[in-house]
């Protein structure tokens, strides 16, 4: 596994970085953005992000939320970052990442109360635990010191995405299957309930969350051999 | 000294920091493939856990609390800064990461290449920032019993972490199904036990 080294492996595009023209959307970015989503899944290959995708994918809503902030937050700090990084010390490099990422969360948290605040109720304290999310600490270290602006923009954009994806499917099974509903709308028919059909209230529990997770790794290694671990 | 016994036990098991809430899962799915990686890591967090908990127990108790500015100057009584106290907790932890993370540089450069990006990962751990807000719920009556909270949750972190590699070491020598090898089996271990661990939560202490 890789995962455990992702700087070694983005090595090649640092060198690479020509300034002659490049199209905006050339092969190597548009990689960026389509590598996340699954042969680089930030939660099913890079690991990271895990907890947060325990704990808020009960409901679909607030898992969709969840994603459009933490799109919003990993694009606009990997940004930043991209622009500091020939400024920053190595040795502090930690504190002003952080101190980057409460920024934007503090800020993501005032856009939601201004204009969601039932949804930024039901989020408050893991919007706060953004801060502490690991993918948009991991990428910043792995990706945005190194890179480029457009292409750390791109970055953050596309694993965002495919941590998304991964956060909805899980919470998709969750709540279909935990309490009959989609959306907070019921969508298994009455029908069904009189016939004797009941809700699994083991599927709103968190061990449940880890092995839906632990079920999407095994569906999507089988379709992509390349990702099998060798022990 | 009975109060202290029964915290530490109940941060350990009842309220341990994997099983019961979840936090700090990514690094301690990533670096649990061997035990000694597994148990270097551990330590790392006990030691930042045991060192930033109490720490910022008295930044609570002393700036951010409302009316904790009371001993400066009794016109502050009214002032609560709370709402600083995410910023405040993640600069003391970040900087008490960053001086971890010299000192295992330069006594363990072995352990140093083995955790990687999970070094300085630590600082967004989740359990640590957990374990100082859970701090702040708690209204702990000291610094000592706010130590020896973040001291036995860094020891219910340890002996997790320390399961899940045991048990992936010896799985090496079962036949996964190939898609399913290392992180597959891996959550689906770990939402076995936290199941397991369910159990203790009916434990009143």
């Amino acid at each position: 596994m890789e995962e455990n080294k992702p700087t070694t492996e983005e090595t090649p595009t640092v060198l690479f970085v020509n300034k002659e023209k490049e199209p905006l959307f050339s092969k190597k970015n548009r990689k960026l953005l389509s590598d996340p989503m699954d042969d680089n899944n930030p939660i099913t290959v890079q690991v990271l992000g895990i907890c947060s995708a325990l704990a808020i994918t009960v409901q679909l809503k607030p898992a969709v939320v969840m994603s459009i902030s933490v799109m919003a937050v990993m694009a606009a700090s990997n940004v930043i970052i991209s622009l500091l990084r020939n400024l920053i010390p190595n040795r502090i490099r930690i504190i002003v990442q952080l101190v980057v990422v409460a920024s934007m969360v503090i800020l993501v948290d005032q856009v939601l109360r201004a204009f969601a605040y039932d949804v930024s109720k039901e989020l408050s304290i893991f919007i706060g635990l953004i801060i502490t999310n690991c993918i948009v600490m991991g990428r910043l270290e792995a990706f945005a010191l190194g890179n480029g602006v457009w292409k750390s923009f791109l970055d953050g954009i596309g694993n965002a995405a495919g941590y998304g994806f991964i956060l909805i499917l899980v919470a998709f099974f969750r709540e279909l299957f935990g309490s009959g509903k989609l959306f907070g709308y019921q969508v298994i028919p009455d029908a069904l309930y009189e016939m004797g059909y009941v809700n699994n209230g083991l599927m709103l529990l968190s061990p449940m969350a880890l092995i839906t997770v632990g079920l999407i790794i095994w569906v999507q290694r089988y379709r992509n051999r390349t990702l099998i671990e060798k022990n | 000294m009975e109060a202290y016994l029964n915290l530490f036990v109940k941060s350990i098991f009842i309220e341990n920091m994997i099983f019961a809430y979840f936090l700090g899962m990514c690094s301690y799915l990533a670096v649990s493939k061997t035990v000694k990686t597994a148990v270097g890591l551990g330590l790392a967090v006990i030691f930042v856990l045991a060192i930033t908990v109490p720490i910022n127990f008295l930044l609570d108790t002393y700036l951010l609390r409302p009316g904790a500015l009371a001993w400066l100057n009794s016109s502050y009584a009214e002032l609560d800064l709370s709402f600083l106290s995410f910023i405040m907790f993640i600069a003391v932890i970040a900087s008490m990461v960053q001086l971890v993370e010299m000192i295992v540089e330069k006594f363990a450069p072995a352990l140093y290449g083995a955790l990687g990006i999970f070094l300085p990962l630590i600082a967004v751990n989740c359990a640590i920032l957990g374990g100082s807000l859970f701090m702040q719920q708690k209204d702990f009556s000291g610094v000592a019993e706010s130590a020896v909270y973040g001291f036995g949750s860094g020891i219910g972190w340890l002996l997790a972490i320390l399961a899940i590699a045991a048990i992936r070491e010896k799985i090496t020598y079962s036949n996964v199904p190939a898609p399913l090898r290392g992180l597959g089996i891996t959550f689906i271990i770990t939402g076995l036990m936290a199941l397991g661990f369910m159990s203790f939560m009916g434990i009143k202490l």
